[in-house]
């Protein structure tokens, strides 16, 4: 398993675009993708889920990837979080 | 005929057949069912159909609405795609034995009531995406036929208890004359949508969708607000007249968009724009305006549980600022208390609210609430042409003391390492006759005056503007207001300052060319006045109202004002 942390950086948390992003990337692979924020953990690839936690901004959140192709995954969210303006 | 009164939210006249969009049923009975695998192929070939339908309605909408307005369908279909709302279902289908339907709505609610008591108004929202997108899922499961607006063929005015974005977004302008709801406010989703397609649009009618049986003949006035079913032969005729004028005045208005506005003899004014949130901008640019006037900050203050914060205000001035480019955008600091409450604050209720604590009183006091604005207001300025204005002044001290709070800040922001533009101009609302009365006295100290009429001419006449028993001493021509006006103007004059007006006043036919006489530097109005008083003001010669400014500031009354710009205006 790899995991990363990220300081949400946005000044809106993470809010419904980039989550949109982060979510469609996710799907793109077979590894099982979480966010942590807080004690919650949700599955990266839910829209819903991420949304429901309704994380603001300078939160510490925590993406942890486990499968086949988890490497790529976390780099690839990682790239995806710093384009996004969403965090770093 | 019926006529219905509603909230006109997207200007123009459509007169054509109701096109009645009604919510399919979507009731079901709840099953037991014996194979749940079954029921799961069931849920996943309504799933996919729906997804069929979003991709087409995304691109329907991404030609004909751009890529911004086609982004709430990328999230829709996330949505279908949700492993947490899918697994959830089938889990239901196989281990309580029911059907789809059941499955889908019990858990589509249960994550409806989550968003909807979040508290963060976006969250909320997204209650109503999930709601819009798991109706279309059910329809298919019921084997129901979803409306669908996009197969419209002929020219009709939608009748709906409202509009979800994906019934706005499949309109088609070409058969799709104009719209009218039962609920819905300016700002809904239904009434953006609207503006952004220009159609012609009422919403929040109440109770249309009872009284527009299908095929009767509708006249949609999204001028003034009106709806008229059956109408009579005249009102056809009028109102047929009435469409032809406005788009003939259209394309007129729509020809000085991008021109100055000048006088008859070529002098310049400046029409700028009244705005309450970043969204507004996108009106102003699309009208003409040539800048922004007013920026009633209090928006982002109303409709929350606490204090916006200093991020979250940095953001709607930057961007605000950004999208007006080198435009000025004067922004007034927070005008709260009076009529305009804040729950969180707590304040206590006042026998005369308009007189008491309220807009620069309380944020002297307040100064933590002010400098958050103040620094947010610093920070943004470096993002375009920043004025900063302060609400309700009374006294040269509280104009001072105001100023000296912006530029401790200031200090503070650039020892804290923070860009901040050296151009901002810091200048005053004159609402109280005592500031109008000594100008001359504020002239030396503040960069620009911009008149408030709505409140000046309250508290000049004092008369309460919400009483409608005094309401005709709401006298905006009155020579006591114009006087004052025009001392306003000549102290900033005096002193190479610019003075503005920011009320009702400054868009009023009447008023536009006396304003041009007594010397107004800038004019700010509601968006979509700005071209209607460009065309005005071309056909206005500022040397010729210059002329007959001392025979009307010594006029007695209202009247006598108002007859001689009729006559005058009227000669021409």
């Amino acid at each position: 398993m790899v995991e990363k942390t990220f300081k949400i950086t946005s000044s809106d948390g993470v809010h419904a675009r980039p989550a949109t992003v982060l979510v469609q990337n996710a799907g793109k692979y077979e590894s099982d993708i979480n966010l942590h924020y807080k004690e919650k953990s949700v599955n990266l690839k839910s829209i819903m889920g991420i949304m429901s936690l309704g994380i603001p901004a300078d939160a510490e959140v925590k993406i942890t990837a486990e499968g086949s192709d988890e490497q790529e995954a976390i780099d690839h969210l990682e790239t995806t979080m710093k384009n996004e303006g969403l965090g770093e | 005929m019926t006529q219905l009164q509603g909230i006109a939210a997207s200007s123009g006249i459509a007169i054509a057949k109701v096109y009645r969009l009604e919510a399919p049923d979507l009731s079901f009975d709840k099953k037991d069912i014996e194979q749940p695998e079954q029921e799961v192929k069931r849920l996943h070939e309504a799933l996919e159909t729906s997804k069929t339908e979003l991709e087409k309605i995304k691109e329907h909408t991404r030609k004909s609405l751009g890529d911004e307005h086609a982004e709430i369908f990328s999230a829709h279909l996330l949505v279908l795609s949700d492993p947490e709302l899918i697994h959830p279902i089938e889990d239901k289908i196989k281990s309580e034995n029911v059907n789809a339907e059941a499955a889908l709505s019990e858990t589509a609610n249960m994550f409806i009531d989550m968003f909807k008591s979040m508290d963060n108004e976006y969250m909320r929202e997204r209650a109503a995406d999930i709601n819009d997108v798991t109706k279309r899922v059910m329809a298919h499961l019921l084997g129901v036929t979803f409306p669908d607006p996009a197969l419209i063929n002929e020219e009709v005015v939608i009748v709906a208890d409202d509009l979800t974005p994906s019934d706005t977004a499949q309109l088609n302008k070409q058969f799709v004359k104009g719209f009218t709801t039962d609920i819905g406010g300016r700002t809904s989703h239904s009434a953006i949508m609207a503006r952004s397609l220009e159609i012609p649009a009422v919403v929040g009618t109440k109770n249309i969708t009872s009284q527009a049986g299908k095929d009767t003949m509708i006249i949609v006035d999204g001028m003034n607000g009106d709806v008229i079913l059956n109408p009579s032969e005249e009102q056809m005729t009028e109102y047929k007249q009435k469409q032809e004028d406005f788009e003939k005045q259209k394309q007129e208005w729509a020809k000085l968009k991008d021109e100055a506005t000048v006088t008859s003899e070529g002098d310049h004014v400046e029409l700028v724009a009244n705005i309450g949130t970043p969204d507004d901008v996108e009106g102003v640019l699309n009208n003409g305006g040539e800048g922004v006037g007013l920026y009633r900050t209090e928006f982002l203050y109303m409709g929350k549980s606490q204090l916006p914060t200093e991020e979250e205000q940095y953001d709607a001035y930057s961007s605000v600022l950004k999208q007006m480019g080198d435009k000025p955008v004067v922004v007034r600091t927070l005008d709260i208390g009076g009529d305009k409450e804040l729950d969180y604050l707590d304040l206590p209720e006042e026998m005369n609210p308009f007189l008491g604590y309220r807009a620069i009183r309380l944020c002297l006091e307040r100064d933590d609430i002010f400098r958050v604005q103040l620094r947010a207001l610093l920070r943004a300025s470096v993002h375009g042409n920043l004025k900063i204005m302060f609400p309700m002044i009374a006294t040269l001290e509280e104009f001072r003391q105001a100023k000296a709070i912006l530029e401790e800040e200031r200090t503070n922001l650039k020892e804290e390492g923070n860009n901040i533009s050296e151009n901002i101009e810091v200048g005053m609302m004159v609402e109280i006759p005592a500031t109008a009365v000594i100008a001359r006295q504020f002239a030396k100290e503040v960069d620009f005056f911009s008149i408030g009429t709505n409140d000046l001419i309250q508290y000049t006449m004092a008369a309460d503007r919400m009483n409608e028993r005094v309401s005709y001493l709401y006298q905006p021509y009155n020579p006591a207001i114009l006087n004052l006006v025009n001392n306003v103007i000549e102290a900033a004059h005096a002193e190479g300052k610019w003075a503005g007006m920011c009320g009702e006043m400054a868009g009023d036919e009447i008023a536009i060319p006396l304003l041009l006489g007594l010397g107004l530097d800038e004019f700010s109005m509601s968006a979509t006045s700005i071209l209607p008083a460009r065309t005005q003001i071309r056909d206005l010669s500022k040397k010729e109202w210059t002329s007959y400014k001392d025979e009307i500031l010594s006029m007695g009354t209202t009247e006598e004002v108002v007859a001689f710009v009729k006559e005058k205006t009227q000669v021409k």
